[in-house]
């Protein structure tokens, strides 16, 4: 038996994997972002429950590895009866993980718009509704922009725990080629290198929002 | 949903998983100290050297950043045997987890220095300070000061991602986990027990730190080191 090399064929794979791993990124920004921004504005209530429980809800998913978030996805919807693929544990895992971390971000975000601003809102009497609407949160999305970007990175790379499960994105990709040719080494510097090219840039456009959004401010 | 849970099968495995915990936190106190030590020197060369030192000490912050820890692991656990350098699972681990944090720590520490106003410096000048006095009081200790409560919520990250070495065959918590869940088939009660567990490290894990701070620094920057959020900025 020969061993295949790390050639043409087998980088056609690696690419052909990225697209999973970016469809698993995007879906966990999408999910995530959709439950964070809800437990960002119970962060936020004036209901001092509902304000605990979406801490609790940060605390815990920030205090269990996201690796844990999976196998409880992962052996949870089978065991809750139904038999799906492993996109659906992973998007799922990867969705709850984003959510405690953007639900942070987005709170603190919100919080750092200034007080005078609910206040001046209030005494148009605006509802707290129209508040968020049209004063607070296109205020707080531009705040929360260079973090989200950079969370996005964060994304990117935990996807690759789902190769765990058995989900084939990138580093699963790698690991089958490197069964099959046994250069390791080359293997997942090749991997490293995607990652990288998907990853570096989001990380610059994260600092070059960063920049622009304090460009007024002297230090 | 007809499912029975047994969470007492759990109990005769007992010492799998202490093994587990003990491992897990072996080597993230391990990874904590020389990561963090590490990074307090590259932070530092590449600020007083600069030059090339500077670029080179970035170019490896940035990409131990831009690619998952998972990743590296593979690179140390089964690319460097390729290289002649035949390392065991906990040991590769432990690599793998001082290189990326090592990384982190830099970039955290480096923010910190930055932060550090020229004037503080030539006031130290003024006041007679040799150069390592104002390095050591002007610069090191108040930057540290100053990104501890950061440094701290990486150094959870860290402890939490170490979990992912199970995926190289270290015997840690996680890892000690599959064992179990392999022998009983109750996936879903060992992994709840588990991962209650890295909670319970997490919390106990960010109280350390909290009291280390306060010895070091003081109770403002312990309060702060308690409700830090992990930094995401890139």
């Amino acid at each position: 038996m020969t061993l295949k090399t790390f050639g043409a064929d087998q980088i056609g794979f690696l690419l052909l994997s990225l697209q999973w791993t970016i469809l698993l990124t995007v879906i966990a920004l999408i999910g995530g972002g959709l439950l964070g921004f809800a437990v960002a504005l119970a962060r936020t209530s004036q209901l001092k429950p509902v304000r605990i429980a979406a801490a609790s809800y940060i605390q815990i998913i920030q205090g269990i590895p996201v690796l844990m978030i999976l196998f409880l996805s992962y052996y949870g919807l089978s065991l809750a009866g139904f038999e799906l693929p492993p996109l659906f544990a992973a998007g799922a895992s990867m969705t709850i993980y984003a959510s405690g971390y953007l639900a942070e971000i987005w709170r603190g975000c919100i919080q750092a718009v200034p007080k005078q601003q609910w206040e001046a809102s209030e005494s148009l009497a605006m509802t707290r509704l129209q508040q968020y609407r049209y004063v607070i949160l296109p205020q707080a999305m531009r705040i929360s922009l260079p973090p989200t970007v950079g969370f996005a990175v964060q994304v990117v790379k935990n996807t690759s725990i789902t190769s765990i499960i058995g989900f084939v994105e990138l580093a699963r990709a790698g690991q089958l080629i490197n069964n099959a040719t046994f250069q390791p080494f080359r293997v997942f510097l090749a991997v490293a290198a995607l990652y990288f090219v998907v990853c570096y840039p989001l990380s610059q456009l994260s600092r070059l929002l960063e920049r622009r959004l304090h460009a007024g401010s002297s230090r | 949903m007809s499912y029975t849970f047994q969470f007492g099968v759990l109990a005769q495995y007992q010492d799998q998983i202490l093994s587990g915990i003990w491992l897990t936190i072996k080597i993230s106190v391990l990874s904590i100290m020389l990561g963090c030590t590490a990074g307090m020197v590259l932070a530092s060369v590449r600020s007083i050297w600069g030059g090339a030192v500077r670029l080179l000490v970035d170019a490896y912050v940035e990409i131990i950043r831009n690619t998952p820890f998972l990743v590296q692991l593979f690179i140390v656990y089964f690319g460097l045997p390729g290289l002649g350098l035949r390392v065991g699972a906990d040991t590769a681990a432990l690599i793998g987890m001082t290189i990326n944090l090592a990384a982190y720590s830099t970039e955290i520490i480096r923010a910190g220095i930055e932060a550090i106003h020229k004037s503080q410096i030539e006031a130290g000048e003024a006041l007679g300070f040799t150069r390592f006095q104002i390095y050591r009081h002007v610069i090191i200790i108040p930057a540290i000061a100053k990104v501890y409560p950061a440094l701290c919520s990486q150094f959870v990250l860290m402890m939490l991602a170490s979990s992912i070495c199970s995926a190289i065959s270290t015997q840690e918590l996680a890892a000690s986990a599959a064992f179990v869940e392999s022998q009983t088939y109750r996936s879903f009660e060992i992994y709840i027990a588990v991962t209650l567990i890295y909670l319970a490290l997490a919390l106990a894990l960010r109280a350390a730190l909290a009291l280390i701070g306060m010895w070091l620094f003081g109770r403002r920057v312990a309060r702060r080191t308690m409700t830090a959020v992990p930094e995401v900025q890139a």
